[in-house]
């Protein structure tokens, strides 16, 4: 199912010679500047985060005292956390189950040949190269009630009876987000789930055709199967982004008021630049660093990316 | 559909070689127009808004305001709004574009000298603790800037490089590291050690033998990393959000936020601007395609 690149696997059997095994310090020229970044600007910042949480911290950024865990007081306490929590839920659980399953059908369609699939594959790749701030400013722009280009062809083409203000209310702001949250997510999960499909050895596919099985059958018991490493990997990948994406969630709900529509993603954000609250800020961040870290291992558990070594 | 009639009228070796290639099972010709009017309309889903944003950055204001809107301009293609959109008084945009470019180039130049010999290195040498280095960047992978963003951004202000160009090259280039260390790791591992050992004889050091010997063979993973890095650092939105505060420094994804909201937001340039974005990395991603995959899931699909 899972293995890492196939060089580690070929190094391990050949044992390495003598002369490719280094001391600490003859590998410190070639790895250190990595570590230097990792450390200076991935796991310090995390680690002031968490310090920064456990102290009251004055809106100019001045470190004023420690006030042990009251910020965190403070933010299970928040009148607004449950919603926004209930909201992150939704967001999540929706944009990645549908994502997945319209990707599958996707990538199982892109991997039939047929004259100008590298085409429609490459038109499928679109979204995931453009900025999410863009694609999702156009649904914005496509979905105002009066000069919205896609309200107006829903109404064309029945779907709405006249057009309507999505982006105005919590329930309708959400879902035009979720449309997009979906929209943009297809595009890495149709290619992870079709590498996994390029995967399957023909001769599995035979033997099936062999046995009389049709094709129903030979997807669900060979295909599907041999797909899980793959899913896993989208699933949880996917579950990562999606947590923590900020630009659609903001644009798409960011006229509505108050905290109603909000993720913890975006919540933080406005914690961040409009209260000027860096404490409860690094608290809520410190709360959903929790949770990345538990998917990351989950992925660890499942995916096994170091089980050759 | 009518799609298949040609396949059907062509000579017969053509015919044939149609048949092999597209139908192992013998596919008919009307199954393969169905597939060819399906792959149509999924095109179309994924461009259209890249379409409506095309087609809308060639409006003018009020048709682009119009209620009710029109699908195609009536008053003809406004190609004049990509000259007159980097004027515009909501942000800077010719200074929002020059950050992008610098932020981007210099994350991806520094990824690529930083992990560039790492991923030889790691390819190549056994050394102590390895695994836990490998591990340590296969977890920093699944990390954002905006998961980080509240402990960035004071980080920032105490180093006195908020609001910065160098803090964002810095903070694109650690977060992209891995990738490009895993990719071009995949690359150099599938390099035959003989050809480095032939070279070692000859005197060569392993400075010598990496730029010399390997690095012209590994190109294509060092495409892949240098265009993933480049087109991930345009497009970062979080970090930049909280730390470039003023507008000039602003990257183009923050600064086109600025439009949003508005009582008539002038969409017309936000399109412009975002057709000016969109279209080089769209290409840059079409070239590495293929590749993509094996970086970002770290080789876990096989």
């Amino acid at each position: 199912m899972s293995t890492l690149t196939p060089p580690v696997i070929r190094e391990r059997k050949r044992g390495g010679g003598p002369q490719n095994r280094d001391s600490l310090w003859a590998a410190l020229p070639w790895v250190g500047p990595v570590l230097l970044l990792i450390f200076g600007v991935v796991l310090f910042p995390a680690a002031y985060m968490i310090y920064s949480s456990t102290r009251r911290i004055s809106q100019a950024g001045t470190n004023v005292e420690g006030v042990g865990f009251e910020n965190f007081a403070t933010v299970f306490a928040d009148p607004n956390l449950p919603r926004v929590l209930l909201n992150t839920f939704v967001w999540v659980i929706v944009v990645v189950s549908v994502t997945v399953v319209l990707s599958l059908l996707l990538a199982n369609f892109l991997n039939k040949p047929f004259p100008g699939r590298t085409l429609v594959r490459m038109a499928v790749i679109v979204p995931w190269a453009a900025s999410v701030v863009m694609t999702t400013t156009v649904f914005y722009y496509g979905l105002d009630r009066d000069y919205g280009i896609m309200n107006s062809f829903l109404v064309d083409i029945g779907l709405l009876d006249s057009t309507y203000g999505f982006t105005k209310n919590v329930a309708t702001a959400l879902g035009a987000a979720i449309v997009v949250g979906i929209f943009v997510s297809i595009p890495f999960t149709t290619y992870t789930l079709l590498a996994g499909l390029q995967a399957v050895p023909s001769d599995a596919l035979e033997a099936a055709k062999m046995d009389g099985a049709g094709p129903v059958r030979t997807y669900f018991s060979v295909v599907l199967p041999q797909l899980r490493g793959a899913l896993a990997v989208a699933v949880l990948i996917n579950v990562i982004n999606v947590f923590n994406n900020l630009p659609i969630l903001r644009i798409m709900t960011g006229s509505i008021p108050g905290y109603s529509a909000d993720t913890l993603m975006t919540y933080i954000f406005k914690v961040l630049q409009f209260d000027r609250r860096l404490d409860i800020a690094s608290a809520l961040s410190v709360v959903n660093f929790a949770v990345v870290i538990l998917i990351v291992a989950v992925y660890v558990k499942v995916v096994k990316p170091m089980k050759e070594t | 559909m009518s799609v298949s009639a040609p396949a059907k009228a062509t000579i017969p070796p053509v015919r044939q070689d149609r048949v092999r290639k597209y139908g192992p099972d013998g596919i008919s010709g009307r199954r393969l127009g169905l597939r060819i009017a399906v792959g149509v309309i999924i095109a179309l889903v994924f461009l259209t808004p890249y379409l409506i944003m095309l087609v809308g950055s060639l409006k003018t204001r009020p048709e682009i305001l119009r209620v009710p809107p029109r699908y195609f301009p009536q008053d003809g293609l406004q190609f004049g709004n990509y000259a007159s959109m980097w004027s515009t008084p909501e942000t800077p945009l010719p200074f929002n574009l020059i950050s992008t470019l610098i932020i981007s180039i210099f994350a991806t130049l520094l990824v690529l000298l930083v992990a560039t010999p790492a991923a030889y290195y790691t390819a190549r040498f056994r050394f102590p603790g390895k695994i836990a280095f490998l591990f340590l960047v296969i977890v920093t992978q699944m990390l954002q800037p905006a998961v980080l963003t509240a402990g960035l951004f004071r980080q920032m202000l105490v180093l006195d490089i908020n609001d910065t160009w160098l803090a964002m090259i810095l903070i694109n280039a650690a977060f992209n590291l891995s990738f490009a260390l895993w990719i071009m790791h995949s690359f150099f591992a599938g390099i035959p050690k003989e050809i480095d050992e032939a070279a070692q004889l000859d005197g060569a050091g392993r400075l010598k033998v990496l730029f010399t010997v390997n690095l012209p063979l590994v190109w294509p993973g060092i495409v892949t990393a240098i265009i993933f890095t480049f087109v991930s650092s345009w497009n970062e939105f979080a970090a930049s959000l909280v730390i470039m505060s003023t507008a000039e420094n602003q990257p183009l994804s923050v600064a086109l936020t600025k439009f949003i909201g508005q009582y008539a937001t002038s969409w017309q340039y936000v399109f412009g601007i975002s057709i000016v974005a969109i279209i080089p990395v769209i290409i840059l991603f079409a070239l590495i395609e293929k590749r993509l995959i094996g970086g970002l899931t770290a080789g876990a699909v096989k």
